[in-house]
């Protein structure tokens, strides 16, 4: 990761935060435009669960963070505190590699 | 501060704390990604966005390149579009002011500020609960990046195990909103399918294809649910 990638991801961060206050002011884009933006980051996410799950270099594998999803699952499914899950998962997986 | 201003403001420093616990989780993480401790605090700083920030991380640690992390990280940043547009009524400063205060438009500050009865405690609302939180997320992430580095083997201690974790943890609130469930199932697949056949990132990316069978869903179903929208 270089300083340059990072200072352009904030940029576009900050762009995209600023749009409504500073640039927009009263304006409104169309509501299908909002609902689609806001939904994004539904599959995004879900994506990134599948692939940091399964995902081995171009390939899918089931190992160790199998499990330790599998776990990780279970206590967001019984609300458990965020910490608590990274823990587990982490511990989960560590205990497998012994 | 008068009474009714009081819990809203213990509220906004209790979410604070818990994000800052999410903090020392992302600072660990992207250390152990390969950010320098500068890089890591920096990123909490100045992008200032939780699910972007673990998605670069994410990324990076399963050997994606530079771009590929970018990508899905600045689709999950969308979102803070919306957040914003939805909060132009009650952010209305000078233009100063407001530039400083778009920094603060995150999931969570934006929540309290549409949870207020009306635009003055709305602000209140969506003041403290920025600051709170990134104070609380930045002091995280400078504890999480100094210990992470002194931690040794991310694999051996298991913690890329957390960075799937962390999403499901941020995805499973949001699954409750009609076509949820649609979207990211078809999110989920279009990824796993892509895996094999496309450079890392690039299967994130064009998960977010899944926005069209979950928008899909939810229309199929918004005659029943019309009048509560």
């Amino acid at each position: 990761m270089t300083w340059a990638a990072l200072l352009g991801l904030a940029a576009a961060a900050y762009a995209m935060k600023a749009i409504g206050p500073v640039a927009l002011g009263r304006r409104q884009l169309p509501p299908a435009v909002l609902e689609t933006l806001g939904m994004l980051s539904i599959p995004l996410l879900a994506a990134l669960v599948a692939v940091q799950t399964f995902g081995g270099a171009n390939r899918l594998v089931v190992a160790a963070r199998v499990r330790a999803m599998a776990v990780a699952a279970v206590l967001v499914w019984r609300r458990a505190p965020f910490p608590v899950v990274l823990a587990a998962a982490a511990v989960t997986a560590a205990l497998l590699r012994l | 501060m008068s009474a009714e201003r009081r819990p809203l403001t213990r509220r906004a420093a209790a979410i604070g704390g818990a994000t800052g616990v999410y903090g020392v989780s992302f600072g660990v993480l992207s250390v152990a990604a390969g950010l320098s401790v500068a890089q890591t605090c920096a990123m909490s700083l100045l992008v200032f966005t939780g699910a972007s920030q673990f998605a670069v991380g994410g990324v990076l640690s399963a050997g994606g390149s530079v771009s590929a992390a970018l990508a899905p990280a600045l689709l999950l940043a969308a979102r803070n579009g919306v957040y914003g547009l939805s909060l132009v009524p009650i952010l209305r400063g000078r233009l100063g002011r407001r530039a400083l205060e778009s920094q603060l438009i995150i999931d969570e500050s934006t929540a309290m500020a549409r949870a207020q009865p009306d635009p003055a405690s709305a602000r209140l609302a969506f003041l403290a609960t920025g600051i709170s939180v990134f104070i609380c997320w930045n002091l995280g992430t400078l504890l999480g990046a100094a210990a992470g580095s002194s931690l040794g083997d991310p694999r051996r201690l298991g913690l890329d195990a957390m960075f799937p974790a962390a999403f499901l943890a941020l995805l499973a609130p949001q699954l409750r909103r009609p076509g949820a469930p649609a979207a990211a199932l078809s999110g989920a697949a279009i990824a796993l399918m892509l895996v094999p056949l496309a450079p890392a990132g690039v299967p994130i990316l064009a998960a977010s294809l899944g926005v069209v069978p979950g928008l899909w869903w939810a229309h199929r179903r918004a005659p029943r649910e019309a009048p509560e929208t």
